[in-house]
Order: structure tokens, then C-alpha cells, then sequence
């Protein structure tokens, strides 16, 4: 067995004294797609932000290991440089500050830290080249300020084209879907999907069913009330989509 | 004859009253003739308005007690005080091509000046002008300025003795021209009181710079004016850049008429001094007029930052733009306020404003203050104005990338700070600005150092 990317155990946490996660226990390995889902409430978005190590969230109880470090001992930044990456689901839009100048800042960043030498601006830009293309993205929005302007579907895209970048080991994509009409999911699941790599995982965080047609995980997770009420394998999506949240999170609970 | 006499002197005016007519005696003021009455109207002004107080409504979040404390020494001669050629070079704005005028506690320091001779524009300082040019001087010197009540307005008036003279023919487009104003601060209160006269005619194309700084030292008074007439159809970019020590007092006013169709923009970026007060009167004497009024201020420890504004709106179809952005921080005060006139004729204007202020500190205060008169039907305007800090979700997207919180910071005060300078057209000034600005926030305490 490979050592496990990623090591969630009795998580509990939450917001402004709310308790929202309540024991979550989660593992990951290298290679793996895992899909979460699960009801609005059920602590879905907190999952992502505790993870990325979003201010005002205070974890109570459990450990999350990281490669075997203690992710939750670190600032967001170290995070990221340790290989942790999340797809916003409202990426910010930050008036001033320059796609190309902001990405290459962040990709040095995380190349410094894991001891490789910085790109310099001409490197940078042969190196995301193909990334750009890969995401349908045109060119001149790099020379655009983060964000500013861009369509609903052109946000989600740029922070795909962002985790083509950056290549974390684990991406965790919080609700990508969310409003995406079904040809920009297409593009942003494609994109997703050819950023697959043996030694990397993703973790698809998603209210419907609907993306898990374009981006097929291992395995599927529900979480209800802060804790996974069930696993299983593609399948279970489905199962989800024709019966809805109701008949677990009122039927026999089974401890994941 | 003298208008001095005839009605009251306000209080703390009397030592100024009485410096003026020590000088008079001595001859400083007396020459030509005809500038004169001139200053004698200014200290008349003056010694009826006195210093402004807080009880003024122009001046109700800007206490200048601090300054009227100081003697107003006047400078009555070129002192170069050790400067050299190198020693200004480092105030230089690289780059930028043309002639360069450079004043030392407000004289006009010959060799320390590069001038270019160009065909179109005349190019000379004032002291030296209203010994020759009585023409031109007589018919715009203070013509522009002279109904305003602003006390220090009225006090350069009566005591200027030199600036630059700066007239650019029609449909000319000289290099850009660059006035670099030194203070000493060698003595406590001395003061200097620059004049500027621009006038650039019909179509003429041009890029002006006046920058003032100073050496450390003691506590010394900048009070400048300048006057410019822009002529029909006439494209100027106008830059100010007042970057003095913490210890100096500068007071600073515009008086621009425009005239038809021309375009104007103009920039003041305040960096330095422990307080500064800037007035900005445009008059829109024509129709078709694009005027764009763009500021920066960044203040912090307990120094004060003041821009205050009339944009006259008297004729019809015309765009005014203000955009100012204020980054305050330790126990530092930004003031903006900001007057937009529509005459009853003046349908069609489209008129906006938009001051933001960056709060760095807990205890870092803004004052905003929007004024729309508008006596026309059929108009636009809008203002805005925001007070507030970072943003908590952009420092978070940006360290979830892998940026520290440090780094983070400095991007989005930079991106703030660079809202105002993009507007600046001209690259080599916009690139050297940019620079010294963003050498200014690392010197503050909130920008250096994470929270």
C-alpha cells in the first residue's frame, strides 16, 4: 500500500461555536477519484474550507494528515505549497492584480518550497501554454485582472486552469458544477479528467449527480449532518439521483 | 490705497500683514509695477480671511493650527545650500526627455536645470518673465485664481516671486516638461511660495510634471499655485507629485480653465509631507470638454492628506471624471471633498466621482465628502465613496494559491494603489511613480510588517 495522500480521522468542526462536521473520517489514496455529496447543510463547503485552512472555522476534535504531515497545524499558504489546492465555488475576482503576475507568484511559490528552481516570465508563459488550451481558454485573460469581469463559466474554468498549473496532489473541487450550463461543465470536467495522474488524487464535492457523468470517481461518499452516512462506488451516484438524500438520512444509518 | 486699510484684519494675520510691508519697504515686492496692486489684492484676501480654522466649512476636517504657528520666513534669494547636479539627479524622473526646470526653496536654480530648446514652446522661470513677457503675464497672472477664497491662495499671491512660465504654441507637442521644486528645510518656517503659469494653445499636445520634495530638516511651509489655460482642442497630462518630508507643510492649488473640446488630465499623487492640502478648481468654458481629475494619497503615522475640489460645470456637454484613492495608515487622516458644479446651462454634462479609502490600521480615519450642485435638467452624475480595509475572501484565494499573507497584502495595496496610477498615460512618468509609490507603502508599518 502506498502511503495515503491524504488522512481525515473523527473530524469535528465548525463555525461561530456550530458545530458542522461531527466525526468525519475520510482516506485517500494516490490515483483516486472520491466524490462527496450529500444534502445542503450537510457541511460539504466546510469540509473544503477546513481543509484549505479557511480563517473562522475552529476544528474541535480529530486529525488531518497530509503525506503523513499534520495539515492542520498549517497556514493556507503552506498548504498549497505542500500540494493542497481548492477549487473555489465563488472564486474572488481581484481588480488589479494581473492573471499572469498573480499565477507565476503563486507557481514559484510552491516550486520554491518543494525545491525547484523559480520560472522567470518568458519559462512561465512556455510552460502554461498548453494548459491554457487545454481549458479553452483564451490567451488575452491573462493579461486580465484575477477574475474581474469573468463569466460564471469562465471563473470555474480559470480555477481548473489554475490546478493545470499549480498540480496539486490534491485537488478538491467544491462544487465545480455549480452554475455551469452542460457545455461548460463538459469542458471543465475534460479538463479535470486529463489532469488525472497516478500519483495525485481529487476530491469532487457536488450537490448533483449530474457532474459525476463526466468525471467518474472511485468512489462516492454521502455526508449527512457532518458525518459520511455511506460509501460505495460510482453506483452509489446514481442510486442518489433516483432516490434523493432521504431514504439515508432517515433509513439505517451505517457508520462509514 | 492700500486695500489693507480698509477692512479688518483677522488676528493671525497681522504677522504676515506686517512681513509684507517690512518686504515692501525693503523693495522685494515692488518689481515690475504692475504685479503689485496684484499682491496687494492677495495680502487684502488674506488679511480678511486669516487661517482657516476647523469652523470653516472647507476646512472643517483639516486643522492647520500647527502651521500657522510658523514665522513664514520668506526666502528672498537662491540659496542652493549644497546642492549639486547629483544630488538633484536622485528626484529626477528617468526617462522622461525634455527640459527640466528645477527650483530650490522656490527660486529658479539655473544650474541645476537642463532646458531643450524647442520650436513651439517657451519655457523660462517667472522671476526672469515678469521682467519681459508683461504681455502675456499681465493678461493670465492670477486671473485664474483670484476668485477663489482660499487663504493660502491669497497668500501666494502676495508673496510669490518665482515659479515657471511654461507656454506651449498652437498644435506643438514638446517633450514632456518637468518642474522639480527642492526645499531645503534648512531653517525652521521658512516658507516658499511657488508660482506656475502653463498655458498651452489651441491643439497644442503636452505632458507636464511638477514634483516637490525635500531635504530632511526642519519644519518649512511649500504653499504653490499654478494656473493653466487649456486652449481649444489642446490634449495636456498634467501630473503632480508631492512627495516631502514628514515635517513640511504643503498647500497646493489648480486653477485650470479649459476650453472647448479640449482634454485635461490631471493626477495628484500625495506620498510625503506631515500635512498637505491640495485644491483643485477646474472651469469648463466650452462645450465637448473630457476632464479627468485623478489622485493618490498615502498617509500614515499622524500625518494628513486633504484634496478638495470644485469641478465647474458651465457649459454644456462635458465629462468630468474624479477618481481618488486614499491608503491611511497608524493614526493618519485622508480628507476628500469634492464639489461638482452644473450651471443651468450645462445640459448634457456627465459628471462622476469616486473617492475609495484603504484603511490599513484600527486607527487610521477618512473623511468623504461628496457635493453635487446641479442647476440642469438633463444631466449625469454620480458619486461614490467607500471607506474600508482588505478584503479577507481575496487574501485567503490568494494565499490558498500558495502566496503569503505577507505577499498577499502588498498585491491587493498595490493593486489599489495601481487603480490610480494606470490612469497615468505617460509610461516613463507612470513607471518611476509607481516605483517611489510602492518605496513609500514598504516605509509603512501596516505594509511592511503582516498584522
Amino acid at each position: 500500500m502506498p502511503q495515503p495522500i491524504i488522512e481525515i480521522k473523527n473530524l469535528h468542526a465548525g463555525v461561530e461555536g456550530k458545530q458542522i462536521l461531527k466525526g468525519l473520517t475520510l482516506t485517500i489514496s494516490p490515483g483516486e477519484v472520491h466524490a462527496i455529496m450529500g444534502p445542503n447543510g450537510s457541511g460539504k463547503s466546510t469540509l473544503a474550507a477546513v481543509l484549505a485552512g479557511k480563517d473562522g472555522y475552529d476544528v474541535t476534535e480529530g486529525t488531518v494528515l497530509f503525506h503523513g504531515k499534520d495539515l492542520l497545524e498549517l497556514d493556507p499558504e503552506e498548504r498549497a505549497r505542500e500540494g493542497v489546492f481548492l477549487a473555489f465555488q465563488y472564486p474572488v475576482e481581484i481588480p488589479g492584480v494581473n492573471s499572469t503576475y498573480f499565477l507565476k507568484a503563486a507557481l514559484n511559490e510552491i516550486r520554491k518550497h518543494q525545491g525547484q528552481p523559480e520560472l522567470d516570465a518568458m519559462e512561465f508563459l512556455s510552460f502554461i501554454k498548453d494548459k491554457i488550451k487545454l481549458l479553452d481558454l483564451p490567451e488575452s485573460f491573462l493579461k486580465r485582472p484575477v477574475n474581474e469581469g469573468f463569466s460564471g463559466g469562465e471563473k470555474k474554468r480559470n480555477e481548473i486552469f489554475q490546478m493545470a498549473v499549480l498540480e496539486p496532489a490534491l485537488a478538491i473541487l467544491d462544487e465545480t458544477d455549480s452554475g455551469l450550463d452542460i457545455d461548460a461543465l463538459r469542458v471543465v470536467a475534460n479538463g479535470v479528467n486529463k489532469l488525472k495522474r497516478p500519483d495525485h488524487a481529487q476530491l469532487v464535492i457536488t450537490h448533483y449527480q449530474r457532474l459525476l457523468n463526466f468525471i467518474v470517481p472511485d468512489f462516492v461518499h454521502v455526508l449527512t449532518d457532518g458525518r459520511i452516512a455511506k460509501s460505495g462506488g460510482k453506483e452509489l451516484a446514481l442510486e442518489l439521483e433516483a432516490k434523493g438524500y432521504d431514504w439515508i438520512t432517515k433509513g439505517e444509518l451505517q457508520p462509514a | 490705497m492700500s486695500a489693507t486699510q480698509t477692512k479688518p484684519v483677522a488676528k493671525d494675520a497681522e504677522p504676515i500683514v506686517a512681513l509684507f510691508e517690512r518686504l515692501e519697504k525693503e523693495g522685494a515686492l515692488r518689481n515690475p509695477s504692475w504685479v503689485f496692486p496684484l499682491r496687494q489684492a492677495g495680502l487684502a484676501k488674506f488679511a480678511e480671511l486669516g487661517f482657516p480654522t476647523l469652523k470653516d466649512e472647507d476646512w472643517r476636517f483639516t486643522n492647520v493650527a500647527a502651521l500657522t504657528k510658523l514665522p513664514f520666513k520668506p526666502v528672498l534669494q537662491l540659496h542652493r545650500h549644497g546642492l549639486d547636479a547629483g544630488a538633484v539627479e536622485k528626484f529626477a524622473f528617468p526617462n522622461l526627455g525634455g527640459s527640466r526646470l528645477v527650483f530650490v526653496d522656490g527660486h529658479f536654480a539655473l544650474e541645476l536645470s537642463t532646458l531643450k530648446p524647442e520650436s513651439g514652446v517657451k519655457l523660462t522661470n517667472l522671476a526672469t518673465a515678469l521682467n519681459s513677457d508683461f504681455g502675456l503675464l499681465e493678461k493670465h497672472l492670477g486671473r485664474y485664481s483670484n476668485g477663489e477664497r482660499n487663504p493660502f491662495t491669497a497668500l501666494n499671491t502676495a508673496f510669490f516671486h518665482d515659479g515657471a512660465l511654461i507656454h506651449i504654441a498652437a498644435n506643438a507637442s514638446p517633450s514632456p516638461i518637468h518642474l522639480l521644486f527642492i526645499s531645503t528645510s534648512r531653517e525652521t518656517g521658512l516658507a516658499s511660495h511657488p508660482r506656475n503659469l502653463v498655458i498651452a494653445e489651441r491643439g497644442a499636445q503636452a505632458v507636464i510634471v511638477e514634483s516637490y520634495v525635500s531635504l530632511d530638516g526642519k519644519p518649512t511651509v511649500t504653499n504653490t499655485v499654478t494656473e493653466a489655460v487649456i486652449g481649444e482642442n489642446a490634449h495636456v497630462e498634467h501630473i503632480k507629485f508631492q512627495d516631502e518630508s514628514a515635517e513640511t507643510f504643503h498647500l497646493g492649488s489648480l486653477h485650470a480653465e479649459i476650453s472647448r473640446s479640449a482634454n485635461y488630465l490631471y493626477h495628484s499623487i500625495a506620498a510625503g509631507a506631515r500635512l498637505s492640502r491640495t485644491n483643485l478648481h477646474t472651469v469648463f468654458d466650452g462645450e465637448g470638454i473630457e476632464c479627468v481629475l485623478n489622485g493618490l494619497y498615502l498617509v500614515n503615522g499622524d500625518r494628513v492628506a486633504d484634496h478638495f475640489m470644485v469641478v465647474d460645470h458651465a457649459k454644456p456637454r462635458c465629462n468630468s471624471h474624479e477618481y481618488f484613492n486614499g491608503i491611511l495608515d497608524g493614526k493618519s487622516k485622508g480628507v476628500f471633498a469634492g464639489r461638482i458644479l452644473v450651471r443651468p446651462d450645462a445640459q448634457k454634462t456627465d459628471a462622476k466621482q469616486t473617492n475609495k479609502n484603504l484603511l490599513l490600521s484600527d486607527t487610521a480615519t477618512a473623511d468623504t465628502k461628496p457635493q453635487l450642485e446641479i442647476y440642469a435638467d438633463d444631466v449625469k452624475c454620480t458619486h461614490g465613496a467607500t471607506i474600508g480595509q482588505l478584503n479577507d475572501d481575496s487574501i485567503f484565494y490568494l494565499r490558498a494559491r500558495g502566496i503569503g499573507l505577507d505577499k498577499a497584502r502588498r498585491m491587493l495595496i498595490h493593486a489599489f494603489a495601481g487603480e490610480i496610477m494606470d490612469r497615468i498615460k505617460c509610461e516613463p512618468a507612470r513607471k518611476h511613480l509607481d516605483e517611489t509609490v510602492w518605496e513609500r507603502l514598504e516605509q509603512h508599518a501596516a505594509v511592511a510588517v503582516s498584522k
